[in-house]
């Protein structure tokens, strides 16, 4: 009888292609993600070494962070410099006979979810992408993890990746969300117990009652974020919603081969009695709906706090406390609920999915965007945007005063035109808060959509359960 | 790959927690399509006003710190974004050697990659380099890998920790492809098992 296996147990172990005495492993990658930004350099590697795309069948391409999310990208980028990332992702998927979902295809969009969407992350896989946020396809069951681009040459070039095993993490939330508790405030909230180098070394499951209850979107926004927390990845185990969300996409297994995915789908969920090295656990009705006040995603609280003071923090957190809130322009003891913004973003691969614009439309409900407030919506994929379009939700939002985007990743790291000015204030769907994340003096304050669009109502950051 | 052996080098004080990659090297400059060339614009944003003029008051401005090789630096360091322009940033500029006690995963990684070494200490002995590199370019910090040793002026040494094939690769400046290259077979093996047992995937 074998020893009880987590989930990450099982997926490591069905991967390692060699292991080595000291416990370094290579392990097989069954999809990678390509994109505009951390690619090229690879591929020149590659070209220089006169090698191959060793399974171009299991790799895809999408331009994503580069491109604006306005109509005139369809006549050319006007940026030099994202036009040629973007060309050079064009000629490496050709050169390489690599899929794209190039800027003009109804199924371009960001890259963590577009796969999801067209069924190339299933349970069980590896997955990799040049791109921290990868590990948002862990909400399939599926091991997934960003990696730097000598690390996606290297599996471009070998469909592996040299590894030691992390260890394991269970995040265990239990009980019911509170009406206006969404996905968003559970992984903020994670990350606000744990800090952002809580789960540095580990992978981290996510179960509990409140993890099960969620929809696939919100479980993608929960792994999404994992690696603020500084996990290597996060997962939850796959069951009913997962295999009805795979099923029928362009990439799922089908037929007899459906047949066979299935029956092993349904052994990745951790044995019992399998070993987690930490275990953090949270009462799901105790979460509120949270907004960061710093320039950490671990800088979390609920609306109704104050802004904290610095002195009140240990060690380098001091110092750190006191930069963000000079960054931030806010003060000890200022309610949150008192904070004025003036643009909203609504997107990201965080919560870019048709979910999170249906919880925006029904906030908006016979409400308006606030005079004088810059709020968009810049949906995950052409898809998304066309689903939202044919739900009636699209009109319902533009007719509130929302600019309705083009997908792509945006303002969640303004590589692209949609960016903060220096001193704008932005409540916004993305996943990081770090200085100059969403323009050169910029401030972000991390909220869930529903939170976010409460405070497209009112111009400050907003308690959405007011508005319920 | 550069080969790290043995380095004797300033070390640059910078006691602030969870640097994160943006700070490192923000998006504006991830548009490059090449490694090099990134140095000039590490830590843009703390380094340089908006006009690009250099604030005087940032450490790798001072002159004692402008030839450094060595940062010390506080807990979780390079979090956040997977770029590995924060590490092709950093050695551009001349640093092969991060020591804090604490590092993000992918960054921790990305490091290895290119000739760089990410040392992790406790909290104590950081605070000891940190205040080491605060004497400016007198303070000379030695890391010799070999050994795996840090030592200060005074004599006071530390040992650390280091993966041993990362320290073969980076004592040797080889390059990982290659190497699995040669493991071409145990490959082709998985995937015919793969194939046979799993087509779907």
């Amino acid at each position: 009888m074998t020893a009880p296996k987590t989930l990450y147990d099982k997926i490591w172990d069905a991967h390692v292609v060699e292991e080595s005495d000291d416990g370094t492993c290579l392990l097989y990658i069954d999809r990678h993600l390509v994109h505009e930004v951390t690619s090229p350099q690879a591929f020149e590697g590659l070209r220089m070494a006169d090698r191959k795309v060793r399974a171009p069948e299991k790799t895809i391409a999408v331009p994503d962070h580069n491109v604006p999310t306005d109509p005139t990208r369809l006549s050319g980028i006007k940026d030099e410099q994202s036009r040629i990332q973007v060309e050079a992702l064009r000629q490496n998927a050709k050169d390489f006979g690599i899929e794209i979902y190039d800027v003009d295809d109804i199924r371009q969009g960001i890259v963590h979810i577009i796969g999801p969407e067209q069924g190339w992350t299933q349970p069980g896989m590896t997955i990799v992408c040049g791109d921290s946020h990868t590990a948002t396809h862990g909400a399939f069951g599926a091991l997934a993890h960003g990696i730097g681009t000598s690390e996606v040459e290297h599996v471009l070039a070998t469909q592996t990746l040299i590894q030691k095993k992390s260890k394991n993490m269970l995040v265990k939330v239990e009980g019911e969300l509170a009406p206006g508790v969404t996905a968003k405030d559970i992984t903020l909230s994670v990350i606000g117990k744990t800090g952002t180098a809580g789960g540095t070394g580990y992978v981290i499951e996510y179960a509990g009652s409140a993890i099960r209850s969620l929809s696939m979107e919100g479980r993608m926004t929960v792994c999404n974020m994992a690696i603020e927390g500084g996990a290597r990845a996060g997962l939850i185990a796959p069951d009913e919603k997962t295999f009805d969300y795979v099923k029928g996409r362009p990439h799922a297994p089908k037929g007899a081969q459906w047949e066979a995915a299935m029956a092993y789908w349904q052994t990745l969920k951790t044995d019992e009695g399998a070993h987690f090295d930490k275990v953090v656990e949270l009462d799901a009705s105790e979460i509120a709906p949270v907004v960061t006040w710093g320039t950490s995603p671990e800088d979390v609280l609920p609306i109704t706090a104050t802004v904290p003071n610095p002195e009140d923090f240990s060690g380098g957190k001091v110092e750190a406390a006191r930069r963000s809130l000079d960054y931030m322009g806010l003060t000890p003891g200022q309610k949150l609920s008192d904070v004025e913004i003036d643009t909203v973003f609504i997107g990201s691969c965080t919560n870019g999915r048709i979910e999170d614009l249906r919880e925006v439309a029904r906030v908006m409900e016979g409400r308006k965007v606030k005079d004088g407030v810059r709020a968009m919506i810049v949906p995950g994929s052409g898809l998304v945007r066309l689903q939202a379009e044919e739900e009636g939700i699209a009109q319902k939002l533009i007719d509130a005063g929302f600019d309705w985007r083009l997908a792509g990743c945006s303002m969640c790291l303004g590589m692209n035109p949609d960016q903060l000015a220096p001193g704008e204030r932005c409540a916004s769907t993305s996943n990081r808060n770090f200085e100059g994340r969403q323009g050169y003096k910029g401030r972000t304050h991390l909220v869930s959509p529903a939170m976010a669009a409460a405070a497209a109502v009112t111009g400050r950051l907003t308690d959405v359960r007011e508005l319920l | 790959m550069e080969k790290f052996e043995k380095l004797s080098g300033v070390a640059a004080p910078m006691p602030l927690v969870n640097i994160d990659t943006d700070m490192i090297i923000p998006k504006q400059f991830l548009k490059t399509i090449k490694r090099s060339g990134l140095g000039v614009n590490l830590f843009q944003e703390m380094r340089y006003d908006q006009d690009g003029n250099e604030i005087p008051d940032f450490v790798l401005n001072k002159p004692a710190y402008r030839n450094a090789e060595i940062l010390v630096a506080g807990e979780n360091f390079g979090c956040g974004s997977s770029r590995e322009h924060a590490p092709w940033a950093i050695q551009d500029f001349g640093i092969r050697c991060v020591i804090a006690p604490s590092f993000a995963d992918i960054f921790f990684n990305n490091c290895f990659k290119n000739g760089i070494l990410p040392i992790a200490l406790p909290q104590e002995q950081v605070d000891i380099l940190m205040k080491e590199a605060e004497k400016g370019e007198n303070a000379r910090i030695e890391v010799d890998l070999e050994n795996q040793k840090i030592t200060i002026p005074d004599g006071t040494a530390f040992s650390f920790d280091v993966d041993p094939f990362r320290k073969h690769c980076l004592l040797n400046g080889l390059d990982d492809i290659g190497l699995t290259m040669e493991k071409s077979n145990a490959i082709d093996a998985y995937e015919s098992k793969l194939g046979a047992q799993m087509p779907w995937m």
